[in-house]
């Protein structure tokens, strides 16, 4: 079944998933899903709403530890260490694994607290002109640095949509992880704001390990060289994002990638 | 005639022009080839409106007058050529008429026992006549209405429009009340400060209105002790006590306690507000200010009282715990749960994300309803007024004895004292001044609210 699933890479992968069940209470979200993501390309998750697209991808950096109900079984590993495993600190984790999310969520702090967040949390900054550094840095990374940069000081909920959704990406950065989960980061942004993240994703691409939860077939197109797609909980397929687009095997994902449903 | 008797009457009226005004219009419904705008029972809602509400308004006004006019006939009689001309004695005689012919048998005026039956003659008449007015009124109207009654006419619209005007009377009715509170408080301050200068009261130092100089009552009239009382158990100490207990048990209940545990404690908690103070102030009187003097005593206080700014105060923080708390685990609440996790999935622990995002967002909710709080702790009384003294210090000392505005205002009004001296007057006048305090507390602490809730929106 891993076999058929996954595409074949040469590099270790920088995440493995091996059998992973999710249940929230006595609902299993998840089935035995089993699936690598690597360094080098980005990751796209499909499928209808309610397969478990998000919910997988949470538990890639323990998210679902903040739901009471939440409960995952299965190996996950970074770098070959199990994620689960009790010596893992979370904090740490989080910090290495970072996520953006579907509605941008800035802090009701200042452009520059809000990019600073992550490093002093995590110590990373040794003074006032390494932080200016970090946050310089993660801003022109994220693509945000021309339009914000005289205004540093303005409360980044005053921005547009687009911009504070590249803002969350440059908080993510600032503490320079080394992947970055997406969760629909688009779904609320019109189709120019759309086209910023998506270039920027490509400008991402092989300095972190991205993953990328999208309803947008296009998308998933445009921005991914792999896809996995999920249907009711399970991994139908995941393979080369032109093979699952061309020529899917399984009858399941041809028919959402057609539009039969979803 | 009998005022029970005329609104019987009147409501009789009511029912039979309802009943009336839905047959017409029922009988307009089935032959006129017109649709009935309205339903037949809202044209006999409003033949029934129309009967009875312009008769009661005229009876209520025509009851409120009666007594003057009753009065003024006795006056014009004959016999009133005895009573003295103006002031104290005339206006006694003329409340011991009213009594007597309302059937009261006690009294000291003779003269009063001559004039009570002309007034009672006087005001029943007056009876008579109104009442008779009052349903010629509502027999005039009803049928002004029920002529009204066509298949087209809107009683709909009309019933509805009434139906808001009748709703719209009871909410002003709370704010009309407070600003006739507010007058009357204005009115008594004004004459309290045309004998005692407004820089006197304000910022006197010296509070003792037991021995007052005839010559410069203001002297003895500062409340500055006073208002720094008040302030230092109500804004100080009880703040020390409410806002961090609130605090972290708002957090406790929004970030850390599981379900269950909220579902009981959040509850218990807002049971604790509805303790009656009263009870707190026992607590505050018979528990806990003895225990601060054995503390203080201890400390090396020689001349501890047990009645301490610091036990009024630490009792009226507790009280005003759960005030602070349930504000708090609003605003807590009402911050996006989005800022939680984009914390947490920065690495940051619970802690951490609770100093540095969601108190922050909740700030201006936090300070709302702290400032709430203050109001409520600077107008409490019952627990000072068990609780503290009466000694009008001005002291940083939690120790030694406070006195607030509150318990002065009881004391000022439960004395002996005529109703027109300073002593009395003085209590107004710092109600007055309370007021306008709280009021503004309150003002500023919705504007910061509603600023708040625009920036979530
Ligand atoms: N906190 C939760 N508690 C209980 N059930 C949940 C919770 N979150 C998600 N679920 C359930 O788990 C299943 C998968 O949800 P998930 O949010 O992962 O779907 P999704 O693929 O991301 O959908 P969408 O595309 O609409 O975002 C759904 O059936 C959902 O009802
Ligand atoms: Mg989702």
């Amino acid at each position: 079944m891993t076999e058929l699933n996954s595409p074949q890479t040469t590099a270790p992968p920088k995440m493995a998933a091996q059998g992973v069940n999710v249940f929230y209470g006595e609902k299993q979200a998840i089935r035995d899903v089993s699936l690598d993501v690597d360094m080098d390309n980005v990751t796209a998750f499909i499928g209808p709403s309610g397969c478990g697209k998000s919910t997988f991808l949470r538990t890639l950096n323990r998210m679902n530890d903040t739901v009471a109900s939440a409960r995952v079984e299965g190996l996950i590993t970074l770098d070959g260490e199990n994620i689960y495993d009790r010596s893992m600190d979370v904090v740490q984790l989080r910090a290495r694994v970072g996520m953006v999310f579907q509605k941008p969520n800035p802090f009701p702090k200042s452009i520059y607290e809000n990019v600073a967040y992550g490093p002093r949390i995590h110590g990373l900054a040794s003074g006032k002109a390494d932080m200016d550094q970090i946050v310089e840095r993660s801003l022109k990374r994220a693509g945000l640095w021309e339009e914000v940069k005289d205004r540093l000081q303005d409360s980044g909920t005053a921005l547009s949509g687009g911009q504070q959704q590249r803002l969350c990406i440059a908080r993510a950065i600032a503490v320079d992880p080394e992947v970055i989960l997406m969760d629909e980061p688009c779904s609320a942004l019109d189709p120019i704001a759309t086209a910023k993240i998506e270039e920027l994703i490509h400008e991402l691409r092989g300095r972190y390990a991205i993953v990328i939860v999208t309803h947008n077939m296009q998308q998933a197109a445009r921005v991914s060289q792999r896809t996995a797609f999920f249907h009711l909980g399970t991994l139908v397929e995941y393979g080369e994002t032109d093979q699952i687009f061309t020529a899917p095997r399984q009858e399941r994902t041809k028919d959402y990638i057609t539009g039969r449903y979803g | 005639m009998n005022l029970y008797a005329l609104l019987f009457l009147v409501a009789g009226l009511g029912i039979i022009a309802w009943l009336t005004g839905r047959a017409r219009a029922a009988r307009f419904g089935s032959t006129s080839e017109h649709r009935l705008h309205s339903l037949p029972g809202q044209h006999g809602l409003y033949v029934a409106l129309w009967t009875t509400v312009p008769a009661l308004l005229f009876v209520i006004v025509w009851w409120a007058v009666t007594p003057m006019l009753a009065t003024d006939a006795v006056i014009k009689s004959p016999q009133a050529l005895q009573l003295p001309a103006f002031g104290y004695e005339r206006d006694a005689i003329l409340n011991e008429v009213r009594a007597r012919a309302d059937g009261s048998e006690y009294g000291f005026y003779p003269l009063a026992e001559q004039l009570a039956p002309l007034y009672a003659h006087a005001s029943s008449f007056y009876a008579w006549l109104g009442s008779g007015l009052a349903l010629l009124l509502a027999f005039a109207c009803g049928a002004f209405a029920y002529t009204r009654v066509k298949a087209d006419f809107r009683a709909r619209t009309r019933v509805e429009r009434t139906v808001m005007l009748v709703l719209l009377v009871a909410s002003l009715i709370a704010i009309l009340t407070t600003l006739g509170i507010f007058l009357s408080l204005l009115f008594e301050s004004i004459r309290f400060f045309s004998m005692v200068p407004v820089t006197d009261f304000l910022f006197g130092t010296t509070w003792s209105p037991q021995v007052i100089d005839p010559a410069d009552p203001g002297k003895t009239l500062g409340a500055v002790p006073l208002f720094w009382g008040t302030f230092f158990i109500g804004a100080v100490i009880a703040m020390l006590v409410a806002i961090p207990f609130g605090l972290m048990s708002a957090i406790y209940l929004t970030q850390y306690a599981r379900p269950v545990v909220r579902k009981w404690m959040k509850p218990m908690l807002e049971i604790l507000a509805g303790v009656p103070t009263v009870v707190y102030g026992y607590f505050a009187a018979l528990t806990v200010g003895p225990a601060i003097r054995d503390l203080a005593v201890s400390l090396g206080f020689t001349y501890a009282s047990s009645e301490s700014a610091l036990a009024a105060g630490l009792v009226m923080g507790v009280m005003i715990i759960p005030f602070v708390s349930s504000m708090a685990d609003d605003s807590i609440a009402a911050v996006p749960s989005a800022m939680r996790d984009g914390s947490l999935a920065m690495g940051a622990t619970s802690s951490e994300t609770i100093c540095k995002v969601l108190l922050p967002a909740a700030l201006p909710g936090v300070v709302a309803g702290v400032l709430l709080a203050v109001s409520r702790a600077i107008g409490e009384t019952m627990i000072v007024v068990m609780a503290a003294s009466g000694a009008a210090n001005i002291t940083a000392n939690p120790f030694e004895s406070a006195t607030t505005v509150t318990k002065q205002i009881v004391d000022l009004l439960t004395g002996e004292a005529e109703f027109d001296s300073p002593k009395t007057l003085a209590a107004f006048a710092l109600g007055l001044t309370l007021f306008l305090i709280t009021f503004l507390l309150n003002i500023v602490a919705l504007r910061v609210v509603k600023k708040y809730r625009e920036a979530y929106e």
